[in-house]
């Protein structure tokens, strides 16, 4: 039997892999790799307190996180693809128009 | 159809709507056609709703129309609603009639002009406003009138606003006004909170009775008058009327002689209750319109504008009619209303057929000789300036000896005097006048290239008709010498104002009517000497008073007076609050407010790399604080 609290380190290092890669990568697509990392460490989080307090919620929520993060995904790499398109380039730091 | 009387104003005022809405499109024809025929339709009902009244029995409560509730506040109610008595039944009638004269007039006298739907649709709504003051049962709508004919005289001074001068003129009017206007309105609101009525029936009967305390009766009544000074221009609210004979003569005719400037005298007879109520208030009238009558009258001695001296002579007769207000003798002061509305109407239409007929000339020592030039003008001008100067048998002689009567009667001897000085210089001025303009050697006009042509018929019509009026009206108000009975005009006056009746034994009284024509044949012998016998006279005679004749020139620099005393300090005052509150604070609070809003912007633009990772590490660093501050 794995203890519930192994989930939240696992969770918990995935994370903080996600925020490492996010910032140590320049191109768009490994970044949005990590955010989506980010977001199942997210998840296994709920998996975790969800098997703690052995309740069926979490899983539900998991459930409908994917199905968005599913949506997510698809115009996430659409913009990318837009983009790439516009520029020939992902790289991140080309990227300043917001610049005030 | 005297049930219909509260048409009267109505129809001119539909008609200005009209004019102002659609003047543009109509042809001037039609315009023409418009404006007159309001104002005959208004003539016509007044009429027929005044034969009525005079048909009815003595004391008989006032015709009432109540047309909207207007401002109803707890037990205070002031409604749209006109009422005709005898009183305002022949004021509309002098309105009416000769507002209808003048629009006639107009109608030629305007025939070339670029504006001539503006202009009548402006004479129209002055008529709509002066028939609503005339009209109006309480005093609150008399003051909407009275505020809507100096609107009207604004605009109409103002009428060639291309030219700096009537621009000046009209507001210098509208300004003057408000000074007075401002008084008349508090005047107004110290009668509303002691009758808690504004109806002229219900004030009147309040003073009677003595319900209204008498401080706050004299206070009313003064500051009413006060009002009275500003719109029918006396002493010391005098100076706009001279300006204002920039507008186009008929105009002076309708608004600046025979109706808006008198309305003072109507409004102090429509309260007549309350001036007889308040002696001290009375005095104050009656002071102040002698001192107008004879200060104005010298004004008008050295003019060489022929409307100026017209301007300064209406001055100095609704000065005589303060007097007769004063004096208690309401009646008679209408009376003088009526006759001064025939024949100066008459004196200034009869200027404008000269003006007209010299191309715009005004100047009395360019005219000279016109007598055969101008075989209409000529003599209903002599005709208007006899009966102002009080020739006997004319109006003038009879409504001015009813005043002078009455104040010798009422023991004011010192008023009659100033009121029989007045006279002299009334006459002197008046036949001058005639003597530069008809007499003497032809002036400009008759070099080569000048042209001289009597005005159309058009004109000429409405110039008889006065001359007729100003010559008989006078027998509708004889002296009692006539009998008892004579004084028809303040019989039929006297179940609305209540003046104060005199005795004045028949050889007194035949002896003040003889002193009042030596009055006026002395004024006019001095001016037949001065400007007929003698003409190089009358400028030896300046230059053996340099003082006296500068002074009069000067018109006793009341106006230079008035510039450096109010004027120009208030344009200073407001210049250095313009410099120092309205640049500085206001327009720096807000310039302000913008420059700081803008620094803060450019300093947190620094913010803003656009690096999508730069926005990311803010928002890690912030959720690990966040955490943090939630763990720790």
């Amino acid at each position: 039997m794995i203890p519930a609290s192994a989930f939240f380190y696992v969770a918990a290092a995935l994370f903080v892999l996600g925020v490492l890669a996010f910032f140590v990568k320049k191109d768009l697509l490994t970044q949005f790799m990590a955010v989506e990392v980010m977001l199942n460490a997210g998840n296994l989080a709920f998996l975790a307190v969800a098997k703690a307090l052995g309740k069926a919620e979490g899983q539900v929520v998991v459930l409908f996180v994917i199905t968005v993060a599913a949506a997510e995904a698809v115009i996430g790499l659409a913009i990318i693809v837009l983009i790439f398109r516009q520029r020939k380039s992902i790289q991140t730091d080309g990227l300043k128009d917001l610049k005030g | 159809m005297a049930d219909l009387f509260w048409l009267i104003p109505l129809i001119p005022g539909l008609s200005a709507i009209g004019l102002i809405v659609f003047g543009s499109i109509l042809p001037r024809k039609w315009i023409a056609w418009q404006a007159c025929s309001s104002v005959l339709l208004s003539f016509l009902l007044a009429a027929a709703s005044f034969l009525k009244l005079a048909r009815l029995p003595e004391g008989t409560a006032a015709l009432a129309k109540t047309l909207l509730p207007w401002i109803a506040s707890g037990s205070f109610a002031s409604p749209i609603a006109f009422s005709l008595d005898r009183l305002s039944a022949v004021m509309a009638l002098v309105v009416t009639g000769v507002g209808l004269l003048i629009h006639v007039y107009s109608t030629g006298y305007m025939a070339d002009d670029r504006s001539f739907a503006r202009y009548f649709a402006h004479l129209n709504l002055f008529t709509f406003f002066m028939l609503v003051l005339v009209l109006a049962s309480n005093i609150v709508l008399m003051f909407v009138g009275w505020e809507g004919v100096g609107l009207c005289s604004y605009l109409l001074i103002g009428f060639w606003f291309e030219r700096p001068a009537a621009a000046k003129a009209g507001m210098k009017a509208f300004v003057v006004n408000r000074v007075g206007d401002a008084a008349f309105i508090i005047g107004v609101l110290v009668l509303l909170l002691n009758v808690k009525s504004g109806g002229f029936t219900a004030i009147n009967s309040a003073a009677a009775d003595g319900l209204l305390p008498a401080g706050a009766a004299t206070l009313a009544a003064v500051l009413l008058f006060v009002g009275a000074t500003g719109k029918s221009a006396q002493v010391p609210l005098y100076v706009w009327l001279p300006d204002a004979m920039e507008g186009p003569t008929p105009v002076s005719a309708l608004i600046h002689a025979a109706t808006m400037v008198t309305a003072g005298v109507y409004m102090i007879c429509r309260l007549s209750g309350l001036y007889t109520a308040s002696v001290p208030a009375s005095a104050v009238v009656a002071w102040v319109g002698g001192a107008t009558a004879v200060f104005a009258a010298t004004m008008a001695l050295v003019q060489t504008d022929i409307k100026k001296v017209l301007a300064y002579s209406t001055i100095s007769q609704i000065g005589y009619m303060f007097i007769g207000c004063g004096v208690g003798a309401y009646a008679a002061g209408m009376f003088h209303l009526m006759t001064h509305a025939f024949f100066k109407g008459l004196l200034f239409l009869a200027a404008g057929s000269v003006i007209h007929a010299l191309g715009g000339e005004q100047d009395m020592r360019r005219m000279g000789g016109l007598k055969n030039r101008l075989p209409v003008t000529f003599p209903v001008f002599l005709v208007g300036a006899a009966a102002i100067s009080g020739v006997p048998f004319l109006s003038g002689f009879f409504s001015k000896d009813a005043i002078l009567t009455s104040a010798y009667a009422g023991g004011h001897h010192v008023l009659y005097g100033l009121g029989l000085a007045g006279a002299v210089l009334t006459a002197f001025y008046m036949f001058r006048a005639v003597y530069l303009t008809f007499y003497g050697k032809p002036g400009a006009w008759a070099e080569p290239g000048g042209h001289v042509h009597e005005s159309p018929p058009v004109m000429t019509v409405p110039l008889v008709l006065l001359a007729v009026l100003s010559a008989v009206a006078g027998f509708v108000g004889l002296p009692a010498l006539f009998g008892r009975d004579a004084d028809a005009f303040g019989r039929f006056l006297a179940s609305s104002v209540k003046s104060v009746g005199h005795h004045l034994g028949a050889v007194t009284e035949g002896g003040l009517i003889l002193l009042a024509t030596g009055a006026a044949a002395g004024g006019i012998a001095l001016a037949f000497v001065l400007y007929r016998r003698a003409p190089e006279l009358p400028r030896r005679l300046a230059s053996r008073l340099p003082g006296v004749h500068r002074l009069l020139v000067g018109r006793y620099y009341v106006d230079e007076a008035y510039e450096a005393v109010f004027v120009r300090p208030l344009l200073r005052g407001s210049e250095a609050v313009y410099r120092h509150f309205d640049l500085k604070v206001i327009d720096g609070a807000l310039n302000g407010s913008a420059a700081s809003a803008g620094l803060a912007g450019r300093g947190l633009n620094l913010l803003q790399s656009g690096l999508v990772r730069d926005y990311a590490l803010a928002f890690l660093i912030g959720a690990i604080l966040f955490l943090g501050f939630v763990l720790l």
